[in-house]
């Protein structure tokens, strides 16, 4: 069923999957973003009780991206973790999970706006941003400079069309031959529309395609059949 | 029980006389009565007096003890614009006969200031709705507020107990009777099928059945109820009635005030704009209904009360109310769906009870011609539909019991012992209500993950208090078992030209409509809205703009099928007026034709069977049945039997329901199957169907996902978004859908879930009475393979493609939307 959706940036190619990952054969590497652990014991302080599970279902999630692509590396775009003490409220058993996974795997975390510097804890190195051959990965989108490629996280990009009268809203890899701005890939993570103001901040005349995540398959539209 | 005297006091008697009355005797039954001790159920027409009977118990008794300082009686009132009017109408005797009696009101809509002056000095008689009851025993001071209350007085109950408002109230009311047991209930309603499941939930519950008096009020003069018998042809299917606009215009012209009804706000635009370009007369027609803006509302209630106009289009939002006087004539568009709701809108017009009410149906399609005209019948015969309180919602009670912990510390034990005797929760067991408890403390997951962060803390003797007063605040600003669909609002847009650039900015706000509406819309679509044209022009952080076109045929709403499913009671009586050729003169000769054809090329089922049909059109096999048991029931027979096609290798490709019948389409040839033993019909629709099946398609149901959003805003486990509020809030919630996906995984048992599937069990996929379906026609299956469709199998296959097949076909959409591109694409030419 699935078809072998690709994008292409700096002539690599980069494979996205259903959980909003994205892998780079070209370096063996695994890109996630905004995963966001924690979010729910971060609200639970002011007293907003949803589910504690969210850090075991991105994982969960992140066990499959993880398993289906087999990368060497595994780098996290920043706001990997919800706050700067999440590290201190997430359970013993996600830790151990997490090692599990990333046995055998370099972790590499950007930093993000909610996680500046991510904690020791789960291992792994630590960056601002990186070069991965020709592209920059960083957390938020940056004005590009010349002949620089990207691929950033932060806005959480989802793109909504209508078919048949109904309004489909789905996750979304967005962007042009010069930049990817990923879905945030954690649990309890919602959707910015990419007809927000940020998008247009950084995809001024509004050239763009987006990479909808059905449940089946990575569906591609251009900027004009989306709305 | 005491030995007061029953007698109405002398100024009452006089100021009856002043003005040529005499009390009704159902208002000294109550009286009598309530003086007694008893709580009381009134059961009358409207216009029997039932306001004053209830207010009479209240009055008499401040005029011979005049009150020391608490609220004597609170009068509670489902909607809040009638708690100001009924305020106005008692003051009426109250002035006139000079009594010792202070009224006012309390609403959502009363000011802080107001309020704080009503706790420091309450008076006698608060006119109130049921969500300020709870906020009333919320308050630290209730226990002082309502040391004095001696009376409760429950307006339009009937109503109220079908909802979780309902639920809500019946909690409240149990708490008041810790802080006053003194207190006597007296609850007022319109003529109910079964009273005695009202006179239970109206009274406190201790021993075994214990039930309110019943007091009867005569019954009103039959009402005169025709069908409109058109010259022009009764469509065989859709909703909006358009052939029917030159008739109901010409009857609006023969009455001084006419309340046109209508099922969804989708008919209101519709009817109204075409009555609009037919009103050659140019007639004052207004427009009345839930999304228009609340001052437009007001001026259009109050241009009626002033006998301003000759006619208001309206949908529920005028089922209750007031009376108008002037109204004389009740046109109902569309199927009235069941006989209570016809004889509740029948009675808003003409008030006196003594002369009949006038009322004309207009059905939009031949099946609504038969629902029309046994609605005639049951409304004829005052015949009710079964309608049964809503009871033990597992979301309503944790908010109560947040409620409950805002007031003070509480032991659970006393708590358990007291929700106990609301009616609604007699049947509640202590393990549900522990992990209610548990749910408002710290979420009640399996998981202890928030202990250090919990709502409720032990407190001496095994008692609970709240953690933070904030928790308080956040309850009061959350409250209510009304969750509305997301809303936006939308603006009249001004369009500049700026720079050779076309700049919309927003203006004047027009109403509100569902965001999923506006959601699917595209910049330049038309819609109806406020009985005028709109063009989309966009959405901005603010909601949605629009700006007015000279555009005639708009994209109207898809009409998403009538709010209200056909009532069980009428279905039956519409089966049965089929089945009965001797029945069909009743009916217009093109409805009566139709069903002589369909006689001679299918078969009509008695009243107890259900005919199946199969037949092949177009390279597919259509199987066609007839249960009567409303759209929402036969939407989930229809996921359910395309489940179970499947397996049996039939290769089910879609499905269609209304609110008669439900068609599916396959590939392989049903007749054949069936007639080769291949498919077994009575297997095929078996009972055990809402076992597995109805469990694992629920479980990827998008439906659930919308209970669930109710029960989780109910149950204060998310927040509701309050106009303006919505940025802050969006960095402290979580979508709902995402909360249902990773609770349903991991913890599948959470009281959430299971109050959400109640729910859905409830009403949105109407499982109960699918059971009841599945259960009669045990047995009781025709079926007939023929060669074409039959002539009752019409309308629903004219629904096919109107209708937007239901389900899960959300990623065959998406890839169908890629598909098309692709194909434009590769198109060489």
């Amino acid at each position: 069923m699935s078809r072998a959706a690709c994008i292409s940036l700096s002539g690599l190619e980069l494979l996205p999957d259903l959980a909003g990952a994205l892998y780079v054969p070209d370096f063996e590497a695994l890109l996630v973003a905004d995963l966001h652990l924690e979010k729910a014991s971060s609200l639970a302080r002011r007293g907003v009780h949803l589910p504690p599970y969210d850090t075991r279902a991105t994982l969960e999630h992140l066990s499959f991206s993880l398993a289906a692509a087999r990368p060497k590396r595994l780098i996290l775009l920043g706001d990997s973790f919800h706050d700067d003490e999440a590290h201190l409220r997430i359970d013993p058993s996600d830790i151990a999970e997490f090692a599990r996974l990333t046995r055998g795997i370099d972790v590499i975390w950007l930093a993000g706006n909610h996680d500046p510097s991510p904690p020791q804890a789960l291992g792994g190195h630590f960056a601002e941003e990186i070069a991965l051959g020709p592209i920059t990965l960083r957390h938020i989108p940056a004005a590009l400079a010349e002949e620089e490629f990207e691929i950033a996280g932060h806005l959480h990009p989802a793109a909504s069309l209508a078919q048949r009268g109904r309004a489909l809203r789905r996750k979304c890899f967005i962007g042009h031959e010069r930049r990817i701005v990923m879905p945030a890939y954690g649990s309890f993570t919602g959707g910015l529309s990419v007809s927000a103001e940020p998008f247009q901040a950084i995809f001024p005349d509004g050239r763009f395609d987006v990479w909808m995540i059905g449940g089946k398959a990575i569906h591609r539209f251009p900027a004009g059949r989306i709305r | 029980m005491d030995d007061r005297p029953t007698r109405l006091p002398q100024v009452f008697t006089d100021w009856f006389r002043t003005r040529g009355w005499s009390p009704r005797p159902h208002q000294l039954e109550v009286l009598e009565k309530a003086q007694a001790g008893y709580d009381v159920l009134l059961i009358s027409p409207t216009g029997g007096g039932k306001t004053l009977a209830g207010f009479l118990p209240s009055l008499v008794e401040l005029t011979r003890e005049p009150q020391r300082g608490g609220i004597h009686t609170l009068y509670v009132s489902p909607l809040k614009a009638l708690a100001v009017d009924i305020a106005r109408n008692l003051e009426t005797p109250v002035s006139e006969m000079q009594l010792p009696v202070r009224v006012e009101t309390r609403t959502g809509d009363t000011p802080h200031s107001r309020r704080k002056r009503q706790r420091e000095k309450p008076p006698d008689i608060l006119i109130t709705t049921p969500e300020q009851v709870s906020l009333l025993v919320a308050d630290p001071g209730a226990a002082h507020m309502l040391k004095d209350l001696r009376a409760i007085v429950l307006d339009e109950l009937h109503s109220i107990v079908t909802s979780k408002r309902g639920v809500l109230l019946s909690l409240a009311l149990s708490r008041v009777r810790s802080l006053a047991p003194q207190v006597r209930r007296i609850g007022l309603s319109a003529t109910v099928a079964d009273p005695d499941a009202l006179r239970a939930w109206l009274t406190p519950q201790q021993g075994e059945n214990q039930r309110a008096e019943l007091v009867m009020g005569k019954a009103g003069a039959a009402p005169q109820i025709s069908i409109l018998k058109s010259a022009e042809r009764v469509p065989w299917s859709g909703h909006m009635t358009r052939y029917a606009i030159p008739e109901i215009y010409e009857a609006i012209k023969q009455a001084r005030m006419t309340l046109v009804f209508v099922n969804t706000r989708a008919q209101a635009e519709m009817t109204f704009q075409s009555l609009w370009t037919a009103n050659e007369d140019h007639l004052p027609i207004a427009l009345h209904h839930g999304s228009l803006d609340v001052g437009q509302r007001r001026k259009v209630e109050a241009a009626m009360a002033a006998g301003k106009l000759r006619a208001v289009v309206c949908t529920s939002t005028l089922d209750l109310g007031i009376d108008w006087g002037d109204v004389d004539l009740v046109i109902h568009v569309g199927a009235p769906k069941g006989s209570s709701r016809l004889l509740q809108r029948i009675g808003r017009s003409n008030h006196r009870l003594d002369e009949p009410s006038q009322a004309m149906l207009v059905p939009s399609n031949r099946f609504e011609v038969l629902e029309c005209e046994a609605a005639r019948q049951a409304a004829a015969e005052g015949a009710q539909d079964t309608e049964y309180p809503s009871v033990l919602k597992l979301d309503v009670l944790a908010q109560h019991i947040m409620c409950r912990a805002c007031a003070g510390p509480f032991h659970p034990d006393q708590l358990y012992g007291e929700v106990k005797t609301a009616w609604t929760y007699r049947n509640l067991t202590r393990e549900d209500f522990d992990r209610a408890v548990e749910f408002v403390t710290n979420g009640g997951y399996a998981l202890k993950a928030y202990e250090r962060y919990a709502k409720l803390k032990p407190w001496g003797d095994g008692e609970l208090r709240l953690t933070h007063p904030r928790l308080a605040q956040q309850y009061r600003l959350n409250m209510g078992t009304i969750v509305e669909e997301e809303m936006l609002k939308v603006r009249l847009a001004s369009i500049k030209k700026r720079l050779g650039r076309r700049v919309v900015t927003g203006g004047r706000v027009l109403g509100e409509m569902e965001e999923w509406f506006l959601s699917q819309l595209s910049g330049g679509d038309t819609f109806l809205f406020g009985g005028e044209v709109l063009r989309f022009e966009g959405l901005d952080e603010f909601g949605a703009l629009a700006s007015r076109t000279q555009a005639s045929d708009p994209a109207i709403p898809s009409y998403a099928g009538g709010k209200f499913p056909l009532s069980t009671y009428l279905a039956e009586r519409v089966r049965k007026m089929l089945a009965d050729p001797k029945a069909w003169p009743a009916l217009p000769a093109q409805v009566r034709d139709w069903l002589s054809v369909q006689r001679w090329k299918s078969i009509i089922p008695s009243p107890r069977q259900m005919l199946i049909e199969t037949f092949p059109r177009a390279q597919r096999h259509y199987m066609v049945c007839y249960p009567f048991e409303g759209r929402l029931a036969h939407q989930t027979l229809g996921m359910l039997l395309t489940r179970r096609l499947e397996r049996m290798g039939a290769q089910p490709m879609g499905f269609v329901a209304s609110e008669y019948a439900l068609v599916v389409w396959c590939l392989r040839d049903l007749s054949l199957l069936i007639s080769t033993g291949r498919l077994d019909l009575a297997h095929l629709f078996g009972e055990d169907m809402l076992g597995d099946d109805l469990d694992a398609w629920l479980a990827e149901s998008n439906l659930m996902k919308r209970t669930f959003r109710n029960a989780a805003i109910i149950a204060g486990l998310i927040e509701r978004r309050w106009p303006g509020k919505e940025k802050t809030a969006r960095q402290m919630t979580v979508n709902s859908d995402l909360i249902y996906d990773v609770l349903l995984r991991h913890e599948p048992q959470h009281l959430l879930l299971r109050a959400a599937w109640d729910d859905a069990a409830d009403g949105l996929i109407d499982v109960h009475r699918l059971g009841a379906l599945l259960k009669r026609i045990r047995g009781q299956i025709v079926h007939r393979a023929l060669d074409t469709v039959s002539p009752l199998a019409v309308p629903v296959m004219l629904e096919i493609g109107k209708e937007s097949v239901y389900g899960e076909a959300d990623d065959a959409l998406l890839a169908e939307a890629e598909d098309e591109l692709i194909d434009e694409a590769m198109r060489l030419v």
